[in-house]
């Protein structure tokens, strides 16, 4: 192997270096003749997008449209399309891997990666009057942006492109021509346009515009060119005398005023990384570091140069590489003669391959200043910086050698190291093409990696990496399967069946697989059937029900929120049904569903009365359509409607064969005819009262007669007439009658209830009346009823009754005489005992 | 609380309360700025159990309104709703809403549906026009723990609506209810169902439970088993006159929400008090399932004893003695002083009820008739009369469907003389009443009769069919289970049998199911009785994985075994409460009650009483 540091650039105090990531596929060579293309890569190894450059072009030809190509970074080509729309102003990629095309009137079409449509948006009207001229895309804090200066020489950007509007920059003053330079820097969760105007520079966000102040040691008349690192941090501005200055995004710190000699315009002006700035003119690539050094690099053909977190990649017709700083671990540990410890325990570890005794002296010396551990996470550290496996390997063997010789070190971040390795290597692999280093891999995030792998549609590596990994299955496996499933739902020439069986067998396994997703993207591309199929996997109604609905699948909705016992999803599912259906066709859907049917029903008892009737006529449900009906007849007030509606009652009762109730509503009716004639006779409010509160109020107006008459008609029993006519005589105080009502005829139910209702109004005088015809057994009751004790006691004592005569003594608490009367008479009961 | 190794441990429901609370608080702070309240009258007392006035306050709540059929005219920027997901309540939401924007008053409006929103409210609010205008929210809300062994989901409307309008949108929140209590509290080894709506409550629970996973780390079960229990397995029970003191509160004074408010009759003052009753009332935790007749006599004696202490207090002579008197003793005198007075208060109350309408005694005499199968007769003519006098609806009903129900149905005459004998004293609305109670078999007729006019093939069926057998169900029930008690054999002072709690009259034939289950292990050995009871039953049983981790190896039952939760679809009285736990104390269980609502055979017959509306 060639010494590691044969391809080493000192740049300074610095080194760097271009590695070889690959040598394009063929089509790639046979097609990529950048200069006639324009290109537009992603970050992070992305995707690379060309399409022929009219601008380019020595002829045009009027009628063909351009195909867009898509390439892999490897040069492999994904997908291809022809571009059908309007001129195509420029390309690029969004964090989420869409590609964005920005036609010349401000709208923006997305693709995936596999040249499908997604969807498209405006950056408004003034953008689409005046025609955008140019435009650039950042990464800002919130997700991918897009700045574009129209042809009124304003500023238009949207900081989402996912979400929210584009927003105008506040104007430049006396901008009457296009800026001879200008690029966005996010600082701070801020967004701004840096724009030059010949020399003058002007700082631009939604509500302000300042000028700044930049003075340069040698004098310039424009900048025509700029750049921003990809940490939004540097900056570098090339002026047309040739003077490239870099400094702080934010300008008020200089690093470095070189003069390239050259006047003109870079092709491309970009960061590496944080350490140098390069720019590519035809055949020369020159890198420029802080301190006025350079490297430079004969180009053999057109390239196209992609920035990155932690380098540069260039790609040209041929070739993709990489740019970068020799990482300081690697070039501690390969530097000639270096000293560091992960120098020196790489060294022993080549020896101890070579079985010599140097690797115990090597050892000894990184030991002896206890170096050891630091020298391990450098090997480490250092294997992740490489691209070649077989560096990678023999780092990891000096590490694993040097691990050795220590007793408490953790292993955790060697297995780390290996696993990330094992990951990073399989991506990078030519196949899948994408050259993502392993600080990048780091950002990106190991969850996002898969995202980009399932947008691949490398499933199965996806796959293999979150087994090898083991990710939770939510994020990992269920999350492939369940984007698998998805895709190939859209393979329409495979039958209905073979796809939900290919998909059931593949995904029964891993939980927590959203179904209902499937199905529905089953269902966006008009494959109900399969939808339906898909659906019945999905364990959870809640998911399930409303797809189904939008399906129009109805029936089966309804089944299946009923089978899933949440009144809620049948809710949904019923109100829905009512509003499309035809009434008579909804009903009948309710027939042999008596769990929605009562839900149902339930809700019309509060909201729609009338529905609830229909509902039981179309059940044959008699006894609650009578039932409905008489408890209508109570609410409504007009008396025609009334007596109707238990009519309508009567009759249902009758079919309900309910003669008994039949009877009831039929007497009511009866009823109110009688509380009519009462009330238009004598004015008072009759209706709605019971026959017993009608007699009782009759009785205590004076109307014996009347309620009389309802007696007869009603065949009120003897005992309720009773009980009524006394209550309500003595309420209307009408003593006299009473009386005589007593005296009528023997009592059935007693004299007791005389007794007692005269007690109740207090009315000793009337009580006595009747006290003498109460039953012998009640008697004493009656007597403590009425206060009278002394009586009570003395009935009691006659009657030999012990009990009525505790039952007095309790009574008469505080009446000692009377007490102790009654203690005489029980003394007097046991002696005679 | 130390958990002795006798007595098995409560599992702590406070951490019900305090989960309620910060998803309150939550949920009230989603609108930063001050806010109005607005709270369904159903959900005030529940609410005020959760939190109150002052937690409210200090997260912006700016004033409190009861939400009804009015318009509000309040000044506030935003408001914020408080009610269950009724059709009549998302009427009145939408139209004080609709009021405001008719004065041009535009606010800021959340509504939080307790326990979820339906479907169908936001539907309505979408035809009321003030969709757009309103944010939805769901405040989680299922059971709120009313005392250390009393879970409720105060909803009281259930019976009514499952057992006779067989509407279903209760039975996900129980199922969730329970769900959550297997997630705080470890799943519930053994589960028993009583009844068609048990069953589907632990259907449900199961699907819940596998929609959701295995829980992410096992907790250990502090739950040994599990009653799911329909009220209408056993209509009986709540139908009787309670006579535990607690049972007679309610009765009287009606507990809402573990509230319970007396009048200026009970206090001896001007003013009406409203006084929490659970176990941290020491006087009330002492005497809640005494036995009536036994509750004056031990007022009584604590009162001589506070009196005793305040005596105590005056004999001081040292300064520093009289110091920590007050500090330490007189406030606690104070406090038993209080709670002494209102609790005597009430106690006269009852008993004055009691002796005072000689009604009490013979309704009770009447009820012990019915019970034991006797004297029926008299009761026959009891009940007539007392319609013909037109005593309350409710009471008459409890009484009509206690005749009914302990001979499974009337004689077709008696069955209508006394419908008919009702409709004239309160009016014949009460058809519908009679319906419903029809519907739950509370008040039923004797089918026998009608077979003089069945063809022969009818009456082969006829008598095959349960209904018929039925006729003496209950009396079978009783002799089989023992429910009766020998009359007078029941010791009230210090109970040692469960019926205790109807004076030794009848044994709540849910406690005695509750007592043979957990003794058999199962429903297994009990056949003779499950072919008698009205409803199905189910049990399941999971495998324990986890035996004893304790560092003794010998085998011995975990303690989660003698804790048994009992759940009551549809309402549980006090009566049954403190019969299991007298049952509890004697055979070292630990019960808790979980219930749909509190009730009692008011309520219960309230609930579907139609003449009234």
């Amino acid at each position: 192997m060639a010494h590691i540091t044969g391809g080493w650039n000192p740049l300074g105090e610095v080194f760097f270096r271009k590695l070889e990531l690959y040598s394009m596929d063929r089509s790639w060579q046979e097609l990529a003749k950048l200069e006639k293309f324009k290109v537009a890569a992603a970050p992070y190894g992305g995707p690379i997008a060309l399409v022929r450059d009219e601008s380019k072009m020595t002829h045009i030809p009027g009628s063909t449209r351009p195909t867009v190509y898509i390439y892999t970074s490897s040069g492999r080509e994904i997908s291809q399309f022809r571009w059908n729309s309007g001129k195509l102003l420029d390309m690029g990629w969004s964090s989420s891997e869409d590609l964005l095309c920005i036609q010349e009137d401000g709208t923006v079409l997305v693709y995936d990666i596999f040249s499908n449509f997604k969807r498209n948006f405006s950056l408004g009207q003034e953008a689409r009057d005046t025609k955008v001229l140019e435009c650039k895309i950042f990464q800002g804090y919130v997700g991918t942006g897009l700045a574009v200066l129209t042809g009124s020489y304003r500023f238009f950007v949207i900081n989402n492109i996912e979400e929210g509007h584009s927003r105008k920059m506040v104007e430049v003053p006396d901008l009457d021509s296009p800026p001879s330079s200008w690029c966005i820097i996010c600082r701070d969760r801020h967004t701004q346009i840096l724009l030059a105007k010949e020399k003058r520079l002007f700082l631009v966000d939604y509500t302000d515009v300042h000028e700044q102040t930049l003075t340069t040691s040698s004098p310039v008349n424009a900048f025509i060119e700029m750049a921003v690192s990809f940490d939004n941090r540097l900056l570098a501005l090339f002026g047309d005398t040739g003077l490239l200055w870099t400094g702080s995004s934010d300008l008020q710190k200089v690093y470095c005023e070189f003069d390239t000699k050259s006047q003109k315009r870079p092709k491309q002006l970009a960061w590496c990384g944080t350490g140098a700035v390069v720019g590519y003119w035809e055949n020369l690539l020159l890198i420029i570091g802080p301190h006025k050094d350079w490297i430079s690099f004969n180009m053999k053909s057109e390239a196209y140069l992609i920035p990155e977190a932690d380098g540069l990649r260039i790609v040209d017709s041929a070739t993709h590489e990489l740019l970068q700083r020799v990482p300081v671990v690697v070039e501690e540990i390969f530097n000639v003669g270096s000293i560091a410890p992960g120098a020196l325990l790489f060294e022993a570890s080549k020896e101890f391959q070579k079985k010599s005794q140097k690797a115990d002296d090597y050892i000894r010396m990184v030991m002896a200043k206890g170096d050891l551990p630091l020298a391990v996470d450098q090997c480490i550290e250092a294997a992740g910086c490489e691209y070649e496996p077989a560096t990678q390997r023999i780092l990891l063997k000096a590490a694993s050698f040097g691990k050795c010789f220590l007793t408490n070190m953790s292993p955790e971040k060697f297995v780390n190291m290996c696993k990330m390795l094992r990951v990073i290597n399989s991506v990078r692999e030519y196949h899948v093409g994408m050259p993502l280093s392993y600080e990048e891999l780091k950002r990106l995030t190991l969850p996002v990696l898969i995202d980009r792998l399932i947008l691949r549609r490398q499933w199965c590596l996806a796959m293999h990496i979150s087994r090898f990994l083991k990710l939770p299955e939510a994020e990992g496996e269920s999350r492939i399967l369940g984007h698998w499933a998805c895709y190939k739902v859209l393979q329409k020439h495979i039958a209905d069946e073979t796809i939900a069986q290919d998909i059931k067998s593949k995904l029964d396994t891993a939980p927590g697989i959203a179904y209902s997703e499937i199905a529905k993207k089953a269902s966006e591309c008009g494959r109900t059937q399969l939808a339906v199929k898909l659906l019945e996997y999905e364990p959870r109604a809640a998911e399930q029900v409303p797809l189904l609905m939008t399906m129009r699948d109805q029936k089966v909705a309804l089944t299946k929120a009923i089978e899933s016992g949440d009144t809620d999803l049948v809710y949904l599912v019923l109100l829905q049904m009512q509003e499309t259906m035809p009434m008579g066709d909804f009903l009948m859907s309710l027939r042999n569903q008596p769990m929605a049917q009562s839900l149902f029903m339930q809700f019309c008892r509060e909201q729609k009365p009338t529905l609830l009737t229909d509902l039981y006529y179309q059940n044959d449900d008699f006894q609650e359509m009578a039932n409905c009906q008489v408890a209508d007849s109570f609410k409504i007030t007009d008396f025609q409607q009334k007596t109707d509606k238990l009519n309508g009652a009567h009759d249902n009762y009758t079919k309900a064969r309910n003669e008994f109730a039949a009877k009831a509503t039929e007497e009511q009716n009866k009823l109110l005819g009688y509380q009519r004639r009462l009330e238009d006779q004598y004015k008072v409010a009759y209706i709605g009262k019971s026959l017993h509160d009608t007699m009782h109020e009759l009785i205590s107006k004076n109307m014996s007669k009347l309620a009389e008459q309802l007696r007869k008609e009603f065949k009120v029993p003897d005992k309720r007439f009773w009980w009524l006519k006394i209550d309500a005589l003595a309420n209307s105080g009408d003593w006299l009658e009473l009386e005589r009502f007593a005296k009528s005829k023997k009592s059935p139910i007693g004299y007791e209830p005389f007794v007692e209702v005269c007690m109740n109004h207090h009315n000793k005088y009337e009580a006595n009346k009747y006290i003498g015809r109460v039953a012998a057994e009640n008697k004493v009751k009656m007597y403590i009823k009425m206060g009278s004790l002394e009586e009570a006691a003395d009935l009691a004592f006659q009657q030999r009754s012990e009990d009525d005569l505790n039952q007095v003594m309790r009574q008469c608490l505080g009446n000692r005489a009377l007490t102790a009367k009654i203690q005489g008479m029980k003394a007097q009961m046991y002696s005679k005992k | 609380m130390a958990a002795t190794s006798g007595s098995p441990k409560f599992p702590d429901f406070s951490v019900l309360k305090q989960l309620s609370k910060e998803h309150l608080v939550h949920l009230l702070e989603s609108i930063p700025e001050k806010k109005d309240l607005v709270i369904d009258p159903d959900l005030m007392r529940p609410l005020d159990r959760i939190a109150g006035a002052q937690l409210l306050k200090r997260h912006g709540v700016d004033k409190i309104f009861k939400l009804e059929s009015n318009k509000l005219e309040i000044s506030g920027d935003s408001r914020m709703y408080l009610a269950r997901p009724s059709v009549k309540n998302v009427k009145n939401i939408a139209n004080q809403i609709k009021g405001d924007q008719e004065n041009g008053r535009r606010k800021k409006y959340k509504i939080l549906f307790v326990p979820r929103k339906l479907y169908f409210c936001e539907m309505l609010l979408e035809q009321e026009g003030v969709y757009g205008a309103v944010e939805l929210e769901d405040f989680k809300l299922d059971l709120i723990a009313l005392d250390r062994d009393i879970l409720s989901l105060e909803s009281p409307g259930f019976f009514r609506d499952y057992f006779v309008e067989g509407e279903h949108s209760l039975l996900h929140t129980i199922a969730t209810s329970i769900v959550n209590l297997q997630s705080l509290f470890g799943t519930i080894p053994h589960v028993y169902g009583l009844g068609r709506c048990a069953k589907m409550v632990w259907d449900l629970v199961n699907t819940l439970k596998s929609l959701q996973g295995e829980p992410r780390a096992p907790i250990r079960n502090e739950i040994g088993h599990l009653f799911l229990i329909d009220r209408e397995a056993d209509l009986v029970t709540p139908l009787c006159t309670q006579t535990t003191y607690e049972g007679l509160l309610d009765e009287t004074f009606n507990i809402r929400s573990g509230y319970c408010e007396f009048g200026p009759e009970v206090t001896g003052t001007d003013k009406s008090m409203r006084l929490l009753l659970n176990c941290e009332d020491q006087i009330f935790e002492d005497i809640r399932d005494r036995h009536i007749s036994h509750v004056f006599a031990y007022l009584s004696a604590q009162a001589k004893m506070v009196q005793t202490g305040y005596q105590k207090g005056r004999e001081l002579q040292n300064i520093g003695d009289v110091k920590s008197f007050v500090q330490t003793e007189l406030k606690d005198l104070k406090q038993q002083y209080k709670s002494l007075t209102i609790h005597i208060g009430a106690c006269e109350r009852i008993l004055n009820l009691k002796t005072k309408q000689i009604n009490f005694e013979e309704q009770l005499q009447t009820e012990h008739s019915l019970l034991e199968g006797i004297n029926l007769k008299e009761c026959y003519t009891y009940i007539e009369e007392q319609i013909d006098r037109q005593v309350p609806p409710d009471k008459i009903l409890r009484l009509l469907c206690l005749l009914s129900l302990t001979q499974n149905g009337l004689p077709t005459k008696d069955y209508q003389t006394l419908e008919t004998h009702f409709l004239q004293s309160h009016g014949h609305k009460h058809l519908l009443t009679f319906s419903n109670l029809r519907k739950l078999g509370m008040y039923t007729e004797q089918p026998s009769v009608e077979v003089t006019k069945m063809t022969a093939a009818d009456v082969r069926t006829k008598l095959t069919d349960k209904a018929l057998m039925k006729k003496t169900a209950f009396r079978m029930l009783c002799k089989k289970l023992n429910l009766i008690p020998k009359s007078g054999e029941v010791n009230l002072r210090n109970p040692e049998d469960m019926s205790y709690v109807f004076s030794g009259a009848f044994t709540p034939l849910t406690c005695k199911l509750v007592e043979q289950v957990l003794a058999k292990g199962g429903w297994a050995g009990l056949d003779d009785v499950t072919k008698l009871l009205p409803v199905p039953t189910f049990a399941e049983h999971k495998a324990q994985s986890v035996k004893g981790r304790g560092s003794n190896g010998h085998h011995q039952v975990a303690p989660s075994e003698k804790v048994v939760l009992v759940y009551f679809l549809g309402g549980c009285t006090y009566a049954e409460t403190a019969a299991l736990r007298l049952l509890g104390k004697m055979k070292g269980y630990q019960f808790i009650f979980a219930t749909t609502a509190i009730t009692n055979g008011a309520a219960l017959i309230g609930s579907i009483n139609d003449g009234k509306k």
